[in-house]
């Protein structure tokens, strides 16, 4: 009936931004969303809004001191950030860290990994309108949090990791009691993740959704739980960093490719924490925590890669040999993710979009820096 | 009227935190620290909100969006920085993207020390911003009634002009 430049408009998508300050997010980040009719038919991500431009800081700050700086990439993952510059920065130099200092930053890692899978899963209930899921998750969170404190000294930022080594040394009887503080805090996940992965409501929100398949998912360049969730084996801890070659545990993966598989890897990999935690504590070495560092790293560059709850990250630096390095870099986790993203969103509908945001677990401090 | 302190709906924004300061206040809402308690409800809509919570510190990019959730907020309001960033850029006070805390764009009423803030002192800042919040809501009306006694139109609620 209409002429054909009247059908263009009409079948023209609309664009509908979302973000930069939206209830469903805890970070600034805006999507321009191309829609046709209720289906997504792209997305343009754009980012920008908490960029700090900390690499550059790395030569103003004396090597040893930018530890805090590095903790301060994201607050989430604080002690891996900082642990993995201290990696690189300790492969410079070509120091190994005494073997109680590989074990309690293995520790520290999965505390990390458990209350930020955990965060995830509230936020993630918070987002999809469960609430009462949302704060139970959080109380049992809590309970990882005071271990934390106990142990490292700092709730979110833990402060622990140095070059050399780590700065606290928490006796095995304090590890020990860590662990069955910890009991209640599983029993409570158990439940909760029966909840998570069971009720009807939550599988009507999440299955089929945002599906990516094994190849798409390698080609796009995805990592961690996004990868694992469509199948493909990939988890740069049996490489066998910090203490990781000594402990023994399974990859958790699932081949749907969906929301709820990445939900069903996550929670996985929260009970895989609490084991490998349980584990390093049986098994560790006594000594020394830390090694006296002294000196300037030499010229050279290094690169350190950890698996953070999020996936695979990449620290690199480059020394000239004078106490500022010359160049630090980090490829964050949701970095790589967020082309996976961008596809798994095309042909969702607009009621999607904040779940499958979501279930890649989106850490927007790290990414921008 | 007097109700506002026993009910004021927070909103958060995260400047350009580094996530620590943000979980702390989300684990404020949570049942441990419970800010419910204090009748506080998380808005995601600034013109229902009485108390604006800031992370981290301004650049050029999100002073714009800071400033415009401000003022979509009604008067009284209270903001409440959180962190070492939201006071002075904190650890990131050198980087060439800071710009420097929140007070560079709106006015701030309490700072809540810390790097990452305790959810502690977090309660303890909205508990004081809800202080300050009635004491501005009295200010208002006694501005206004002797505005009215002066036989003129009261004020009208100014936009952004917070002490
Ligand atoms: S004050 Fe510290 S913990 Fe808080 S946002 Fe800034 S760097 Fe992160």
């Amino acid at each position: 009936m209409s002429s054909g430049h009247e059908a263009r408009e009409a079948n023209a998508p609309s664009v509908i931004p979302f973000g930069p300050q939206h209830p469903v997010l805890p970070e600034p980040l805006h999507f321009d969303l191309l829609l046709q009719d209720e289906k997504v038919v792209g997305a343009v991500p754009q980012i920008g809004y908490i960029h700090r431009g900390l690499e550059l800081l790395v030569e103003k700050r004396d090597y040893a001191d930018y530890v805090h700086v590095a903790e301060r990439i994201c607050g989430i993952c604080s002690f891996m950030h900082g642990m993995g510059y201290c990696e690189a920065v300790e492969g410079l130099l070509g120091v190994a860290v005494p073997d109680r200092a590989r074990f309690l930053r293995t520790f520290w890692c999965e505390l990390e990994r458990a209350h930020s899978h955990l965060m995830w899963m509230g936020l993630a209930a918070d987002a999809f309108g469960f609430e009462s899921l949302f704060m139970a998750t959080w109380r049992a969170r809590e309970l990882i949090i005071d271990v934390a404190e106990e142990t490292a000294g700092g709730r979110v930022i833990f402060g622990s990791a140095i070059v050399g080594g780590v700065s606290k040394d928490p006796s095995d009887e304090t590890l020990m009691r860590c662990m069955e503080a910890l009991k209640p805090a599983r029993d409570d996940i158990k439940k909760l993740s029966r909840v998570m992965l069971q009720d009807a409501t939550v599988r009507h929100r999440l299955e089929g959704v945002g599906v990516i398949s094994k190849e798409k998912a390698y080609e796009l360049g995805a990592v961690g739980p996004m990868l694992r969730a469509s199948g493909y084996d990939f988890d740069i801890r049996r490489r066998g960093y910090a203490a990781y070659g000594e402990v023994g545990f399974e990859t958790a993966l699932e081949t749907a490719g969906d929301c709820m598989a990445r939900a069903a890897i996550r929670i996985k990999e929260i009970e895989q924490s609490f084991s490998i935690m349980e584990q390093v504590v049986a098994k560790m070495p006594a000594g020394p925590v830390s090694l006296p560092i002294k000196g300037m790293p030499p010229v050279g560059e290094c690169f350190a890669r950890l698996e953070q709850p999020r996936g695979e990250v990449i620290y690199y630096v480059k020394s000239n040999g004078s106490r500022n390095l010359e160049r630090f870099r980090v490829r964050t986790p949701t970095f790589a993710n967020v082309p996976a993203m961008v596809e798994a969103m095309r042909g969702a509908s607009l009621a999607d979009v904040p779940t499958i945001i979501l279930t890649i677990d989106p850490c927007i401090s790290c990414t921008e820096r | 009227m007097s109700s506002i302190e026993r009910s004021p709906w927070l909103i958060h924004y995260d400047a350009s935190s580094c996530n620590g300061c943000d979980i702390e206040v989300l684990a404020c809402l949570t049942p441990v620290y419970d800010a419910e308690r204090f009748g506080c409800i998380v808005t995601g809509d600034p013109k229902q909100a009485d108390i604006f919570l800031v992370t981290g510190s301004v650049n050029h990019l999100n002073a714009p969006i800071l400033k415009n959730i401000y003022d979509q907020m009604p008067e009284p309001k209270a903001v409440v920085a959180i962190g070492a960033c939201a006071y002075s850029g904190g650890v990131f006070a050198e980087c060439y993207n800071v710009a420097g805390g929140v007070a560079t764009t709106i006015p701030v009423d309490v700072y809540v020390p810390g790097c990452a803030a305790k959810p502690e002192s977090i309660l303890d800042g909205v508990v004081r911003a809800a202080m300050i919040l009635k004491e501005k809501e009295k200010a208002g009306r006694k501005a206004r009634a002797l505005a009215r006694k002066e036989g003129r139109r009261s004020p009208k609620r100014r936009a952004g002009g917070a002490t």
